[in-house]
């Protein structure tokens, strides 16, 4: 919940308290394909936070009535470990877990091709081993990379990132003490091949002009950690060919040919990214800010309900 | 006309843009707009006039005239329910069973399947409305006898075959097995000796493992051929 902004949380350099600038994102690394036994699976670090996603199917959905004749059901499991804070977390089931793993599936369902599996369910477990702020942003993350890796097909990843205000002023991606302590956040969820946005939820209180900022600040931390999800899951295949050409190499066996694929590998992460984004980031950008107020009310609703 | 954004073999994830103008495209490509994007990740392949993305994991997708290996999970009084690995169970109907009639009455459809006999099966129709069906009354499909069972990513199952089975012939020789591919990714192999098909595990592993690599034949050639020469020294 949000503080009442009295915690002095960034300093006169305009540092914050971790030693960030307010548009500095945490480091991230993910890493696929961690769980055996999943379909897809992934681990997303985000500063502190350590999140393991999972996905199985798509595959039968018992019970049956629960099935849709004309596409998927993508069911989410967020949880957060009894360990994941400082003080023990219940492991019930607590309200606010089945809000996130209600807004993450949303979120999937809008990029993800349920049509093309009807009649089954699509099920992503997201277990939180250490939280410290923003997990709901790193879990639909995680997700995302995690059923791209299961081969399920999708329009293009999910990126996501909450953006916040601390003592009045916008900053990128809020970690615990931030969440508590400063006056509102906004987590956002953006998938930058569509220049959509599949989540937005809002606590605290912004004027009109701090919540563009913010949500512009948002979108740009999301469109890094695109990047970051996109390596990720070039790399795993990549490792595999470059460490096979070495192999070649070593036997001495055609090793004109079998070179080529490597270098290709090299080259190519750069250019669909310089290519992808420009044709469709200009076509749209004025839509969406209309999409985005209709979406704002409703979880700042929620949030009033929950305090009460 | 059309312009390519990428090199042919490049991987690809979901979002990629892959060309902008007109191109034919087959699986893995979606249009929008003008220009084509991949929704899987895989391997992007230019064939000139044609596009498409091989998919590199993913469940298997049943497709009528596939020939799969299954598992009998559920027997009714006149049909079977079969685990084909797909996100769909099959069904195995007993008139579509054996080549006589059956009789419910006086047949019992547990002597013919069980629960947890393995099948190889033909997948004759599927659509998005219905379960897949199968059938065993054609000559060679059936229980599996012996043997072991090995399960990969379906979408390296062409990959294992190789251009008009080169690659599983030369593991079938090299390796003294019999070695049946279910197209949903499930092997069936069974060799005289327990050297040998552990042989033939590995080198399919490998092949599962650097599918999307070039000069995969000559690798498990020498792979294999390396193993022999050891044995008989």
């Amino acid at each position: 919940m949000a503080g009442d902004g009295t915690v002095q949380l960034i300093d006169e350099k305009g540092k914050r308290l971790d030693g960030r600038n307010f548009d500095e994102l945490r480091p991230i690394s993910i890493k696929i394909g961690v769980l055996e036994n999943a379909d897809g699976s992934a681990e997303i670090r985000m500063g502190k936070n350590i999140i393991i996603a999972a996905v199985y199917g798509p595959r039968e959905l018992h019970p049956k009535h629960r099935t849709l004749p004309d596409r998927a059901l993508i069911q989410c499991f967020y949880r957060m470990s009894t360990f994941s804070v400082n003080d023990r977390k219940s492991p019930a089931p607590s309200r606010r877990e089945k809000e996130i793993s209600m807004v993450i599936s949303n979120a999937l369902t809008s990029v993800v091709f349920t049509e093309k599996y009807p009649r089954t369910t699509i099920d992503v477990y997201l277990q939180v081993l250490q939280a410290d702020g923003g997990t709901r942003c790193a879990s639909l993350t995680a997700a995302s990379v995690a059923l791209a890796d299961a081969g399920i097909p999708m329009r293009g990843l999910i990126a996501s990132v909450a953006g916040g205000l601390v003592n009045d002023k916008v900053v990128l991606d809020l970690y615990d003490i931030e969440d508590q302590k400063g006056s509102g956040d906004l987590p956002v969820g953006y998938c930058p091949v569509l220049d959509e946005i599949s989540l937005v939820q809002l606590d605290g209180v912004f004027t009109l002009e701090q919540f563009e900022e913010c949500l512009n600040l948002s979108i740009k931390g999301a469109t890094e950690i695109y990047d970051i999800q996109k390596k990720a899951l070039q790399d795993k295949y990549a490792a595999i060919r470059a460490e096979v050409s070495v192999d070649v190499k070593e036997t001495e066996k055609k090793v004109k040919p079998k070179e080529e694929p490597k270098a290709e590998v090299k080259e190519k992460p750069k250019e669909p990214v310089k290519v992808a984004p420009k044709p469709e980031i200009k076509a749209k950008p004025k839509e969406e800010p209309k999409a985005e107020v209709k979406e704002e009310p409703k979880p700042e609703v929620k949030d009033k309900e929950e305090v009460k | 006309m059309s312009k390519l954004a990428l090199e042919n073999h490049a991987i690809v994830i979901p979002g990629d843009l892959l060309a902008e103008g007109t191109i034919r495209c087959g699986e893995g490509v979606i249009k929008r707009g003008n220009f084509y994007y991949s929704t899987v990740v895989g391997l992007f392949q230019d064939k000139g006039d044609f596009i498409q993305v091989k998919s590199l994991k993913g469940k298997y997708f049943p497709r009528p005239g596939d020939l799969v290996i299954g598992k009998i999970i559920e027997v009714g009084l006149t049909n079977w329910l079969i685990d084909i690995g797909s996100p769909y169970f099959a069904v195995l109907l007993a008139n579509n069973a054996t080549e006589k009639k059956f009789d419910p009455v006086k047949d019992d459809a547990r002597k013919i399947f069980s629960i947890g006999d393995i099948i190889l099966t033909k997948i004759v129709s599927f659509d998005r409305t219905r379960d897949p069906q199968v059938i065993t009354n054609e000559r060679g499909l059936g229980k599996l006898r012996g043997g072991r069972i090995i399960e990969i990513e379906a979408a390296h199952i062409p990959r294992v075959i190789g251009k008009k089975g080169t690659m599983i012939n030369m593991v079938k020789r090299l390796t003294r097995t019999q070695i049946i591919t279910g197209q949903n990714g499930r092997i069936w192999i069974q060799g005289k000796k327990k050297e040998d098909e552990l042989k033939a595990i590995e080198s399919i592993k490998k092949i599962e493992l650097e599918a999307h690599t070039r000069g995969l034949t000559d690798r498990i050639r020498d792979m294999l051929s390396e193993n022999n020469n050891n044995e008989t020294r």
